[in-house]
């Protein structure tokens, strides 16, 4: 026998809306066509809030929380929208744009990126804070597929995807801080890992051009990610 | 006592640059240097990066024309792929590559070049612009916006940008042109070229006008290099070297582009960035050669358009031999625009044109490949080689400016010499030593592959090093 499900009610800027007690502040904003930016979230996926650009007020919570991982109370009170969580996101923003080599004009996912979209969305026309121009690799080791560490955001879909939807945990982070970075297998050239099944689901999930099919030139990487919840349906219900 | 002048930054150029003017003790000009004084660095930053990615990385070395490099290196990266790309990709390709031919000899005569040559060497610099152009020649101003408009929106239409559009890939192009596009390029055809037909009778009828001009702009043998077709006629996308000499006579023909290294070198020298590449054979600097429109029209046995062949037959009737004043570039480019426009309609005719096969697929088959084609200013290398990965391990470009230096330098040492004396600097001297410059069109951000605004600065020095007179444009 399944428990019932129990519904809360609550505010999202002002709106009363309700919503299951399992659902996340994100879910239930969406569901109700109220606009949260993010970025490391994706539907079908676990979330881990890492990119914190999902920031929410909650009244009588000090500070700002990520709306991806934090599940909906009774009688909450959100802000989605005020100026300082704008200004937040907005800072996070800049600092992912600090951390990598950003260069969209020679991109292969140029006007499809995740992270140039958010920028334009933000109206981002310059960033703050210093670039740290860090000397990062490619690897196009792997027969099929490229890795660009220039460009990833450490969003970390692939990893979970890999992991959850493939089952082959290829991908994984090493190091800590800003010395992360995402790598398959133990650290070794993507061509050269035994895990990989070479099913492309962590090019396709990844928001920005960091991974892509080999022989694609600037602004040809379209990624598919329509089959994520179907698969996820089908494994759910198959299990 | 001995001096030098400086003009620093030369201006309507496309990139920095500044010019050293040498007198002796009487006065007398005896070195005139042209320094490029940017930096870019282009083939080490591409190190590293998938060469997919070249052409759209490479193309940013230029605003102007990065439809060259687009081909260029291309055709580089068609060789890492060892393929043969489809034939529709390659008129194509022909069709945007002549498109930006047009569009920069355009921006070359009308905006930097015809405010010298309507309102003259010696005018008010004040109005020697494209704005005094507009006000006292408004129909040649707006037939040169027009021309340049007609080039920069077939790029558009073909690639949907007109700067640094991604449409040409290795191993092709990624979309095929659609029967309605076609047809819209068709129609601007005959606008342009009566606009072309108009300037070019205006500029011959005008040419009596130039006298010391044509005398003295970098006008001395030389050898000219260039591409040409199978059938020896005027070539910009692919085909043999040729070199001829000052008597018009071919020195070498039949040159396998991607063995330039055969045949051409580069020399470098402590004062400018700008390497300076010469003929092999003859050594440094009796290797002295010039490419661009002028080289062109001086190594091809005819054009191969018919309104183009007889603008060419009367182009070649200057002079026997080779033509060899450097003003008479500006005349070519003219010439060479009336051809784009004839070839880029031919082109499209072609039943072939509307295909669907644009694109060749591979991954990289050899580890190193080499892109000749031309650019507006003349012949344009790129040489990358990569590793297993497909990562750029090695870059070389050899652009198109960079094979004018050294006849750029002697240009400016003639001009000097023949305009100027004492130690004052007259306004139109002054203007006549950049003007020689401009004939070259030279593209400095793309020559040293290196960035900038782009103005310039004489200095007149003495011979313990003093600053006599100095003059600054920018």
């Amino acid at each position: 026998m399944t428990l019932p499900i129990r519904v809360r009610t609550l505010k999202i800027d002002d709106r009363d809306v309700s919503a299951r007690e399992d659902e996340t502040i994100l879910e239930v904003a969406r569901e109700n066509g109220i606009d949260i930016p993010s970025l490391c979230y994706l539907e079908g996926l676990s979330a881990v809030g890492g990119c914190r650009l999902c920031l929410v007020d909650v009244r009588g919570v000090p500070r700002p929380v990520p709306a991806c991982v934090t599940r909906v109370e009774e009688g909450m009170q959100i802000t989605t929208n005020s100026e300082r969580i704008v200004k937040y996101r907005r800072m996070n923003l800049e600092l992912l744009f600090t951390e990598g080599n950003h260069i969209c004009a020679v991109c292969v996912s140029n006007g499809r990126c995740e992270l140039q979209g958010l920028a334009q969305s933000f109206g981002m026309t310059h960033v703050h804070f210093p670039y740290l121009y860090p000397q990062l690799k490619v690897d196009a080791s792997h027969e099929r597929y490229v890795i660009d560490h220039n460009r990833c955001v450490l969003c970390m879909r692939c990893v979970r995807v890999c992991d959850e939807i493939e089952g082959a945990h290829t991908w994984d982070v090493m190091g800590r801080g800003i010395e992360a970075q995402v790598i398959t297998d133990l650290n070794q050239p993507w061509g050269t890992s035994d895990t990989c099944t070479s099913c492309g689901k962590c090019v396709h999930v990844c928001p920005t051009g960091a991974l892509f099919e080999k022989g694609k030139s600037v602004a040809e990487m379209l990624k598919k990610r329509q089959f994520l919840p179907y698969l996820k349906l089908m494994r759910e219900e198959h299990v | 006592m001995a001096q030098r002048i400086l003009i620093d930054p030369v201006t309507r150029i496309e990139g920095h640059a500044r010019i050293t003017i040498h007198l002796d003790d009487d006065g007398i000009v005896n070195d005139a240097r042209f320094h490029v004084t940017q930096f870019r660095g282009f083939e080490k930053l591409c190190e590293g990066r998938p060469f997919y990615e070249m052409p759209s990385l490479m193309a940013r070395i230029c605003g102007i024309c990065p439809v060259s490099h687009l081909i260029a290196s291309a055709k580089a990266c068609d060789a890492i792929l060892a393929v043969r790309i489809p034939t529709t990709a390659i008129k194509l390709r022909q069709i945007m590559n002549l498109a930006q031919i047009v569009q920069s000899h355009a921006l070359s005569f009308f905006y930097l070049a015809a405010p010298d040559l309507l309102l003259g060497m010696d005018s008010d610099p004040a109005q020697r612009n494209l704005a005094g152009v507009l006000q006292s020649h408004p129909q040649l101003a707006r037939d040169g916006i027009r021309l340049r408009q007609f080039g920069q929106q077939i790029i558009e239409w073909l690639g949907g940008k007109r700067i640094h559009p991604a449409w040409v890939v290795p191993g092709g192009v990624n979309e095929p042109l659609t029967a309605s596009r076609r047809d819209q390029i068709l129609a601007t055809i005959p606008e342009a070229l009566r606009i072309i037909q108009r300037s070019l009778d205006w500029f011959k009828r005008s040419l009596e006008g130039y006298r010391e001009e044509i005398q003295s702009f970098a006008n001395f043998p030389s050898l000219f290099m260039g591409m040409v077709n199978e059938q020896g006629g005027l070539e910009f996308y692919d085909g043999y070297m040729r070199i001829v000499d000052a008597t018009g006579a071919i020195v070498a023909d039949q040159l396998d582009a991607t063995r330039y290294q055969d045949y051409v070198e580069e020399a470098v020298e402590d004062w400018t960035y700008l390497k300076f590449p010469y003929y092999k054979p003859a050594g440094y600097p009796h290797g002295i050669y010039r490419v661009g429109p002028l080289a062109r029209l001086n190594i091809a046995d005819h054009c191969g358009t018919p309104l183009a062949d007889q603008e060419w037959a009367e182009f070649r009737s200057l002079q026997r031999g080779s033509v060899l004043s450097s003003f008479y570039f500006h005349y070519a480019r003219l010439v060479e625009i009336l051809f784009g426009i004839e070839r880029i309609a031919e082109l499209l005719n072609d039943p072939d044109i509307l295909s669907d096969h644009v694109r060749a697929l591979a991954g990289p088959n050899n580890y190193e490949g080499i892109g000749v084609s031309e650019a507006p200013r003349g012949t344009l290398l790129h040489h990358y080689q990569i590793d297993a990965q497909g990562l750029i391990t090695w870059a070389n470009l050899i652009i198109a400016t960079g094979h004018n230096n050294l006849a750029m330098n002697r240009g400016v040492l003639q001009v000097a010499r023949h305009f100027m004396s004492g130690t004052a600097i007259t306004e139109g001297a002054l203007n006549r030593v950049e003007a020689v410059i401009r004939a070259f069109d030279p593209c400095l951000s793309c020559s040293t592959h290196a960035q900038g605004v782009l103005p310039l600065h004489v200095q007149l020095l003495g011979s313990d090093g003093t600053v006599l007179d100095e003059v600054w444009r920018g």
